[in-house]
């Protein structure tokens, strides 16, 4: 087997120099009648050629050659050849967690570099390694939370995306965290109001997304100031980071939880993606995950080391910050080179050519009839529209047209029956808009 | 092993800076293809209060400068690729390239998880023959694919414990967990909602049973074991600690991380293990990235089927697969999507490259360990003398008399050319040497490895002090942890000096 | 280092030195030499209650956490501020500068119960044996 650097004789020899008879005297210590006397039935074994072969059938089963307006916490976008060019290599494809600093200095600096990246981004002052994705993330910044204020009563807004809260509850159910939604308002905005009169003194976060699910920016300031007021904590997730390129970062939110996957990650039918946690430095010691810190070597050399490990489960155990291990951390790193490739000014380009097609493809939508923009708020690269008939048959016929069409929101806001949320990236070409339009006017007028 | 070797400082590869000390305005190192639509007056659009000029620090740098500035990075990095891991409960085995490359198709790194299903039936084929082929390994009834990580397995396992005994009518309140246990082990029992009890290994580092008899009251949700233990020992009475738990109602957990141990010769399934998670990134060969990602797959028995997180993957009339997304009593969502897809690919090409002969790649495993155990027992201590399987625990009981400890044998043996292998855990052993070759290894690498640890230990007895201050031939010496953990400098700032604190 | 005659110890390590009803509480020279290099301390705020045997805080090092446990009950009056910024003075003076918090002792025969100087030099002495066994 060609993972396998041993020839039979080999084998023979090395069982001799233990003093072995068979290799089965080496598993003497599970008992009889457990081991296994035949083979498992798997399939296989295959060449790398039939491998590649098999994944081949496979592609080739999904949704090739379709056009997507979907975006909904998972994001198309360029991604250069010149990161998987770094990523593949076998130095940083293959090493193992930084613990033995001296011998992993180039996987500390990265994430070094990733830390104050994202701190750049979002304009906070510490960031940690990674987590496993934005939806984890925001969770781990809610539990976060709760042990900088001790309370445990917390307010999502409801235009946080849907699966985010549902992993917010699953971990809530056994943390004693009471989870209670705020509605939003007649702009796609978080309902101040509402949030105003459940905000009391025992809560520990207010969690908000923005931009929204629903494509809409949230004005921070009055939120921060509100949750402030009653000693609670601002929350804000990011599941489009590139909006952060033309967009002003929430550097009043006290935690910000992003997903990292607009940033050279692959969509890849929903992972593997990464999570970051962002806040002030005072509230470093209770930030979950791996944090690489800058020190200096006993010849007085700058390098980097884990730093401020007590946090995590390796040593803290029951009372660590977060059960957290293995992270994401060759995601953070592709993270890490896509963005040093844009730079300032690619990044700025990037998030601006999204602005200015989302822009043209409402512009192009409003021209149907009985379509209408759901929300009156400014937003990014997705927008809600609301259609005069039901959203999954218009996406039917969009289909036949080799077209995925927006995101049915009525699935996850049964109050939303006819709305539906577009996606459109600087990956979407103006001959394709235009064509979704014309094809989404035709299916407007087909019979009911 | 001579100290004429002497670390490279002065190459240029050596001095590279970090990526902002290189910025410099106007640089570019990605164009875009032009905007082909009006371009939006972003301050109208988004409204003054939202606009952004642009993000202040982030680099500017060439593509050239890019490629150059990690690919120096990168030769600082240790890796598999390199040499070998003996680092005891990791399995860094080899990451084969053919994982990469079907990892990377079209096809399969482009599908957007809500796409129609119609439109992603080779995703769900992909998902449904690794279900099976998990199955089949440990011998369990059903498994979910979600968790993103071993921790994160650990923890949905836990979680449908709860809702299992929830469903009987009473949650219960502690998990028992042995003191050689991995950290997140109790981490994730508190996470949980649990009380963790620790419970005493016995003189030859297995659970002692007969305490685990008086341990498992009515309070107790379950055991969690790792088997073979953090010794690399197989915990021999593990039916019978099954049996004890099932007769008082409570649960048997298995940490799968020593998988490679065990698969294709025995299955936790028929051992009378409840529920269990694995670790593609150990086991199943996904690569380790520097620290992932990872997945942490957790196969259960029917008891505990209704329970499992949501999505979950249905096949309906015609062979057609789905992803349902609600189930009366699943415990919910432990991550948005689908588990980490593309980790669950390579995983599922490894095991088709072996397919029934994945047991060779047990063999020799315990093989490669049980090689090196028999030439250096003598040389270090060896505390728990059962047979070993994959991995094999030392201690530095012999060489500290000389004031040698096992983290300054670990760094010397960088000096030879290897990562060290496990210190200071499993807890149970002060002063431990955890060590797991892996099936990766040729017999010319363990021999290498076996010189390099006996040379070592001569060192340790004749010249301590080269031993306690390796490693000597690396590009930075040892580094200050007190420095950075007292003042932490956790990110670069523009003038920011080089010992200039954060705040 | 020696160990002033005044001051009361634990078995935790905890050094007691009583002035009057405040009592300074601090970690031993053994404790601090155990955890090695101080990166960090944890202390109560000034006006809490600390119950004895119960934890009040934490002393970390780069590798280990350490629980320090109150050997008598009271009211936080005065915390050490110096540790903020220099926690290893815990490591260079532990009997004194070093000290951790200052308590209003809420019951002073608590004090009567914990070892003196002789008795703690003979714990400490029996701990290292068996270390070493």
């Amino acid at each position: 087997m060609r993972y396998l650097p041993k020839s039979p004789a080999e084998r023979q020899d090395m069982l001799a120099a233990i003093g072995a008879k068979s290799i089965d005297e080496l598993f003497s210590s599970i008992p009889e009648r457990y081991r296994l006397r035949e083979a498992l039935h798997l399939p296989g074994p295959l060449s790398e050629t039939e491998i590649i072969d098999f994944f081949k059938a496979r592609a080739a089963e999904n949704s090739g050659g379709y056009t997507s307006f979907l975006g909904a916490g998972v994001y198309n976008h360029l991604r250069s050849v010149v990161t998987d060019a770094i990523i593949q290599r076998g130095e940083f494809l293959t090493s193992y967690t930084p613990y033995q600093a001296e011998i992993t200095q180039g996987t500390l600096q990265a994430i070094f570099e990733f830390q104050t990246l994202m701190c750049q981004l979002t304009g906070q002052e510490v960031a940690n390694a990674s987590m496993y994705d934005g939806s984890t993330a925001t969770t781990e910044a809610v539990l976060m939370a709760e042990r900088l204020t001790g309370r445990s009563r917390i307010l999502v807004a409801r235009s946080v995306h849907p699966e985010y809260r549902d992993v917010l509850k699953t971990y809530a159910k056994n943390s004693g965290l009471h989870v209670e939604e705020i509605g939003y308002g007649a702009n796609g905005t978080l309902d101040q109001k509402a949030l105003q009169s459940a905000l009391k003194d025992d809560v520990a976060a207010v969690v908000v997304q923005s931009p929204n699910f629903f494509g809409v920016i949230e004005t921070l300031a009055p939120l921060a100031n509100a949750a402030h007021a009653s000693g609670a904590l601002l929350v804000t997730a990011i599941t489009e980071g590139v909006s952060l390129g033309v967009m002003r970062p929430p550097a009043e939110a006290d935690i910000v939880a992003m997903e990292a996957q607009s940033f050279g990650l692959a969509p890849s039918y929903g992972g593997p993606f990464a999570g970051v946690v962002a806040s002030r430095d005072k509230f470093v010691r209770q930030m979950p995950g791996r944090l690489a810190g800058q020190t200096t070597d006993s010849e007085g050399r700058r390098g980097f080391v884990l730093t401020l490990a007590t946090r995590e489960q390796h040593i803290r155990r029951e009372k660590a910050t977060s059960n957290i291990c293995t992270n994401q951390a060759l995601c953070a790193l592709a993270a890490t080179v896509h963005l040093t490739l844009l730079g300032k000014e690619g990044l700025r380009e990037m998030a601006h050519q999204n602005l200015s097609k989302a822009q043209f493809a409402l512009a192009e939508l409003e021209k149907i009839p009985g379509v209408r923009r759901a929300f009156d708020a400014p937003f990014f690269n997705e927008f809600t529209v609301e259609l005069p008939r039901s959203v999954k048959i218009v996406n039917a016929y969009l289909l036949r047209e080799k077209i995925i069409g927006p995101f049915v929101l009525g699935t996850a806001y049964p109050e939303l029956t006819k709305h539906a949320l577009v996606c459109v990236t600087e990956t979407t070409a103006r001959a394709e808009i235009e064509r979704f339009s014309a094809a989404l006017r035709r299916a407007l007028e087909q019979p009911v | 092993m001579t100290d004429k070797i002497k670390k490279a400082t002065t190459h240029t590869n050596q001095n590279e800076g970090l990526i902002f000390e290189k910025s410099s305005p106007g640089k570019r190192a990605f164009e875009l293809p032009p905007l082909d639509v009006p371009a939006a007056d972003a301050a109208k659009s988004l409204g003054i209060d939202h606009r952004r000029e642009g993000v202040e620090g982030f680099p500017e740098v060439s593509e050239i400068e890019v490629i150059r500035h990690f690919t120096r990075l990168s030769t600082w990095n240790y890796a598999i690729d390199l040499g070998m891991y003996p680092l005891g409960s990791c399995t860094m085995k080899y990451n084969p390239r053919v994982n990469e490359f079907v990892a990377r198709l079209d096809g399969i790194a482009t599908e957007h998880p809500y796409q129609p299903q119609e439109l992603s039936q080779g995703c769900l084929k992909i998902l449904q023959l690794l279900e099976k082929c998990l199955l089949e390994i440990t011998g369990m009834d059903s498994v979910t694919l979600q968790p993103a990580a071993g921790a994160q397995g650990e923890l949905t396992g836990l979680l449908l414990i709860r809702a299992y005994h929830e469903k009987n009518g009473n949650p219960r309140k502690k998990v028992l967990i042995p003191d050689s246990a991995h950290g997140t082990n109790p981490a994730t029992a508190v996470i949980a909602g649990y009380e963790v009890e620790n419970i005493e290994s016995e003189s030859h580092g297995q659970i002692d049973v007969d305490k685990l008899r008086d341990l498992v009251t009515p309070d107790v949700a379950a055991l969690m074991i790792t088997n073979p233990s953090t010794l690399g020992i197989f915990e021999e009475r593990i039916p019978e600690i099954a049996k004890i738990l099932h007769d008082k109602g409570a649960l048997l957990y298995m940490d799968g991380a020593n998988m490679n141990a065990l698969t294709g010769i025995t299955r936790p399934g028929d051992l009378g293990v409840d529920v269990m998670h694995l670790n593609l990134h150990k086991t199943f060969s996904t690569p380790h990235g520097g620290g992932g990602p990872g997945a942490g797959p957790v196969a259960m028995k029917k008891i505990l089927e209704p329970f499992r997180p949501v999505p979950i993957l249905v096949e309906k009339e015609g062979g057609r697969l789905a992803l349902e997304q609600m189930r009366p009593d699943s415990i919910g969502r432990v991550k948005a999507f689908s588990g980490n897809f593309g980790v669950l690919v390579r995983a599922l090409a490894y095991i088709l490259a072996y397919g029934p002969g994945v047991r060779q790649a047990t063999e020799d495993a315990v093989l490669n360990a049980n090689y090196i155990r028999k030439h250096l027992e003598g040389v270090f201590d060896l505390p728990y003398s059962l047979p070993s399987m994959h991995e094999v625990v030392f201690s530095d009981a012999l060489q500290k008399k000389n004031g040698v400890n096992t983290m300054d044998i670990a760094k010397r043996l960088i000096d030879y050319g290897f990562h060290p292998y496990t210190t200071a855990f499993p807890l149970i052993v002060p002063g431990a040497l955890m060590i797991e070759p892996t099936e990766s290894e040729s017999r010319e690498e363990c021999d290498l490895f076996i010189d390099a640890m006996r040379s070592i230990a001569e060192e340790a007895a004749t010249n301590p002090e080269l031993v306690k201050t390796a490693p000597h031939t690396t590009r930075v010496r040892r580094l200050d942890e007190v420095g950075a953990a007292r003042k932490p400098i956790l990110r670069w700032k523009s003038q920011t000096s080089r010992s200039e604190a954060a705040d | 280092m020696a160990y002033p005659a005044n001051y009361r110890y634990t078995k935790e390590h905890e050094w007691v030195d009583v002035k009057g009803d405040v009592a300074a509480i601090g970690i031993t020279d053994y404790a601090q030499h155990e955890l090695g290099d101080v990166v960090f301390v944890e202390l109560p705020k000034v006006g809490s209650k600390i119950e004895a045997g119960k934890t009040f805080g934490t002393v970390e090092s780069v590798k280990a956490v350490s629980d320090i446990y109150a050997p008598a009950s009271g009211e936080v009056v005065e915390a050490n501020e110096v540790l903020h910024n220099t926690p290893e003075t815990i490591n260079t003076d532990p009997h004194g500068a070093g000290w951790l918090i200052k308590v209003r002792l809420a019951n002073p025969a608590e004090i009567s119960g914990l070892m003196d100087t002789a008795a703690y030099e003979a714990y400490i002495a029996s701990q290292s044996k068996e270390a070493s066994a």
